[in-house]
């Protein structure tokens, strides 16, 4: 099995985040991601999706270095100082490198 | 009178949540269940506005938006000047206390409509009303802040005018209006026969959720939660009055009153995440659904009945 190497940047962040991570990733030239509902607990407290104002999502985006970095330091500038927001990054290998 | 039992079944879900028991009601039944909350009280209200000649209701409605103005206006200064919070997490908070929860106004009219008191039925054309204002006037307050980066006010405005609780609240009263009720009839058993049971239903899980919120106070302290009971108390009297003036019954004071004495916990949280995002959310919800919405449903609709009996001098 022949795989290419590219980057998953995984963000578990705030649902109230959603539409404007969503067309800011998209913006920051992924070519597209997938989203969780996730519950779980950090440093803000346990988030239990009991209802609208306690969601947290998980958005999982393949891309290459050069995005992932891009997606890295503009999320870090923008919403790391007021939102709850977890981000890592994890070398993977996909089939089919012209998706990605 | 005993407890209502919606009431008890609020009880049931604080117990469930305190005692640790695994109960949570499904997700996506909690969001069935709003929906049909939302729809069903939009279309009772419609189909009583079809009855209603506008010309008498828009008064009133403009009266009611300018309480919705007014009332975050109010909350801004004690929650800064005597509460001594910051600026954004004061102007937040009378963002949520200024917008109205759908659910409150629910049990309100659920004590009505048991005790068969008269009101004014287009009454929840009022809560479509009163969710807007008091959002937007926190936002302007939190920006007077300064330090707000630039707000996408067209994506806001898309967000708590398109959310589900305006769209189907206001879906709910023109598809009642232009139906009419006899074209509603064979629609009635499900959308207002089985209310009470759903109401219950849905009860139970903000129980849930109320409990979970209560051991955040101890963190933020006795503020909240004195701000959390007595500002309604001083809202309900205002929305009391302004019932009265406008021409409102007995009961439409009441209702007036409880949508007045009410905090968002749905619309205005998601709009401050965004608008408003150097508030913290523990504290406005530790505050909403720890205090106020408990403190509605348990002792206030009751408490506010009875005020607008003496409004109205009986």
């Amino acid at each position: 099995m022949t795989t290419y190497p590219r980057k998953l940047v995984v963000i578990i962040t705030e649902g109230a985040l959603e539409a404007i991570l969503a067309r800011e990733l998209m913006a920051l030239g992924a070519h597209g991601y997938t989203i969780a509902d996730v519950r779980g607990r950090g440093s803000h407290g346990a988030r239990e999706a009991a209802w609208e104002a306690d969601r947290n999502i998980r958005f999982e985006v393949i891309c290459d270095e050069a995005v992932a970095e891009k997606i890295a330091s503009t999320l870090r500038e923008k919403y790391y100082d007021d939102y709850a927001m977890t981000l890592f990054v994890a070398d993977i290998g996909v089939l089919r490198p012209q998706k990605f | 009178m005993g407890l209502d039992p919606v009431v008890l079944f609020f009880l049931l879900g604080v117990a469930a949540r305190l005692l640790r028991s695994d109960l949570r009601l499904p997700e996506a039944m909690y969001e069935g269940l709003s929906i049909f909350l939302l729809l069903a009280i939009g279309l009772k209200g419609g189909v009583e506005l079809a009855r209603q000649p506008l010309a008498d209701i828009l008064p009133q409605a403009g009266a009611v938006v300018v309480l919705g103005l007014v009332l975050p206006l109010l909350a801004f200064p004690v929650l800064k000047y005597i509460g001594r919070l910051d600026h954004y997490n004061a102007a937040a908070i009378a963002a949520h206390y200024g917008s109205v929860s759908m659910v409150t106004f629910a049990v309100a009219l659920a004590f009505l409509v048991d005790r068969a008191i008269a009101h004014e039925p287009y009454l929840p054309l009022f809560v479509v009303l009163l969710e807007v204002p008091g959002i937007i006037v926190g936002i302007l307050i939190a920006r007077l802040g300064g330090g707000v980066r630039r707000i996408a006010w067209k994506s806001l405005a898309h967000e708590v005018l398109f959310g589900r609780s305006i769209l189907l609240l206001a879906g709910g009263l023109l598809i009642g209006w232009i139906a009419g009720p006899d074209a509603l009839a064979p629609q009635a058993q499900l959308f207002f026969d089985l209310f009470k049971g759903v109401l219950a239903l849905f009860m139970l899980e903000m129980g849930i959720v109320a409990a979970g919120r209560i051991r955040q106070l101890r963190r933020t302290g006795p503020f909240l939660i004195a701000f959390g009971t007595l500002m309604p108390m001083v809202f309900a009297l205002i929305g009391g009055l302004t019932g009265r003036l406008i021409g409102l019954s007995v009961g439409g004071t009441m209702l007036l009153a409880t949508l007045a004495a009410s905090a968002s916990y749905i619309a205005a949280p998601a709009a401050m995440r965004i608008a408003v995002p150097q508030a913290n959310p523990a504290l406005s919800l530790a505050a909403v659904l720890g205090v106020t919405f408990p403190f509605n449903v348990v002792l206030g609709v009751s408490l506010y009945y009875w005020l607008a009996l003496r409004i109205h001098g009986l």
